[in-house]
């Protein structure tokens, strides 16, 4: 095995270690977080959405799980678990729609999981999870009567998206719902940074866990992102420096 | 019995993971054959998704034509497209149909899309300096202009070198240094998440 593979295997070893001990930690002192302002945003929507009897539009966008786009994917189905059990009891209880089958599959299930869980008498609606469109401006295209159609007030948009995202947030504009919304694709996060003011930059999508009470793991994972962030600043001072000396 | 389910595919899964994991890592034959086996059992899976979720497509425009909702008649459209594509995909000696309705319908639309973006991108930044002048918005939309200015030439005078010169600085140096970091953040969001999911906390599988 090559010096390289050793080196990602350890990282991979020691940030799971360090989650886990992280992870036993919070549960004693949890840690305070720096307000994003689209965290709070979303805490709002939630509770506009139950008193209202408006609904929330959850867009997990078009990354595969099979590809390393599934990652944001996730972060999403995480979000969704939070936002689906508190909204449920709403009367219009939230949509989620996707543009890959697997997401879909999995956001459905979700859905049914938070419905099951709060013990809702009314029988569960398959359709609230929807695929809208396989294809980037067909998922777009497929997403905009959702959002237009169904009394939505806050359109949680968290996933993969390249620049289509735009029309999805001019759709929102138009109607006047909220948007808050995170990409790991970085043109429609320039994107979105134009058309929306609740936007997460880079990372920040993958904090909404740890900011809406998802549980320790969340925390400790964030934890050990922050760690991991400061190694490889130094990582790359020490490199310029060795560099700069010569060294290589 | 749903919590002795849950617990299965639990390990299941985060097994799965470790050994697709470790075959990224460890070269032996067996490791990595199995690693391949299981990556074509989830490419047919999405696949059958794939198309679980077109019926599910189907599903919810049928149930808008039969209650004659707002905007029905874009989904009896979707319904008969669907159909029509299905139609031509799956008969044989029909490529050349195939072919037609990609490159004459599908592309033209998605790039009536695409131009259609422009125009959206284009009120957005008028918008943004108008509901939110920040320093920073404003940096925004200068920087967009100067890029701009520096990538095509101009009538009659041709291309600018000052600005192409300033867009190469920027392009080159100061985004691709930021874009950099904001990558590096998200890949490091993208492990910490795949970890999670690796050590059971997250279960997208289970709905929890």
């Amino acid at each position: 095995m090559e010096s390289l593979h050793w080196l990602a295997l350890g990282i991979v070893v020691l940030t799971s270690i360090g989650i886990v001990i992280a992870a036993l930690l919070v549960g004693r002192k949890p840690p305070t977080f720096r307000d994003i302002p689209a965290f709070r945003q979303i805490r709002r929507a939630v509770s506009m959405v139950v008193e209202d009897g408006s609904r929330l539009h959850i867009s997990l966008g078009r990354g595969s799980l099979l590809t390393p786009f599934g990652a944001s994917a996730l972060a999403g189905l995480s979000m969704l678990r939070q936002l689906g059990e508190t909204t449920s009891l709403s009367d219009r209880p939230s949509i989620a729609t996707s543009g890959d089958g697997v997401v879909n599959l999995a956001a459905q299930d979700t859905l049914r999981s938070a419905h099951e869980a709060l013990r809702i008498s009314k029988p569960f609606d398959i359709n609230r999870g929807q695929l809208t469109g396989l294809t980037p401006f067909s998922y777009a295209a497929g997403a905009l009567p959702i959002m237009r159609d169904n009394q939505i007030s806050t359109n949680v948009l968290i996933g993969n998206y390249g620049i289509e995202i735009a029309l999805m947030t001019e759709a929102a504009e138009r109607e006047g719902s909220a948007v808050v919304a995170a990409s790991d694709n970085l043109p429609a996060q320039a994107v979105l940074y134009a058309t929306t003011p609740g936007t997460l930059i880079g990372e920040e999508l993958f904090a909404a866990g740890a900011y809406n009470q998802a549980g320790n793991f969340h925390i400790a994972s964030l934890l050990a992102q922050d760690v991991l962030r400061w190694l490889v600043i130094l990582a790359l001072l020490a490199g310029a420096i060795l560099k700069a000396l010569g060294v290589f | 019995m749903n919590r002795i389910a849950s617990a299965g595919f639990a390990v299941l899964a985060i097994a799965t993971g470790i050994l697709i994991l470790l075959g990224y890592f460890i070269n032996v034959p067996a490791v990595a054959d199995f690693r391949l086996i299981l990556l074509e059992w989830a490419v047919i899976l999405a696949g059958v998704a794939a198309l679980v979720g077109v019926g599910n497509l189907f599903s919810v425009h049928l149930q808008r034509v039969r209650q004659r909702v707002k905007g029905s008649t874009y989904s009896l459209l979707l319904l008969v497209s669907l159909l029509i594509s299905l139609f031509l995909g799956v008969t044989p000696g029909l490529e050349a149909a195939q072919h037609i309705m990609l490159n004459a319908i599908m592309i033209p639309i998605e790039i009536s899309l695409m131009a259609l973006l422009a125009v959206s991108l284009t009120y957005a930044g008028i918008r943004l300096l108008r509901h939110r002048p920040t320093p920073i918005a404003i940096l925004f939309i200068v920087t967009v202009l100067l890029v701009l200015l520096g990538t095509g030439a101009w009538p009659l005078i041709g291309q600018l070198s000052v600005f192409s010169d300033l867009r190469a600085i920027v392009a080159q140096v100061l985004a691709a240094g930021g874009a950099r970091g904001i990558l590096i953040g998200v890949a490091l969001g993208t492990l910490t998440t795949g970890l999670r999911v690796l050590l059971g906390a997250d279960r997208p599988y289970g709905g929890k």
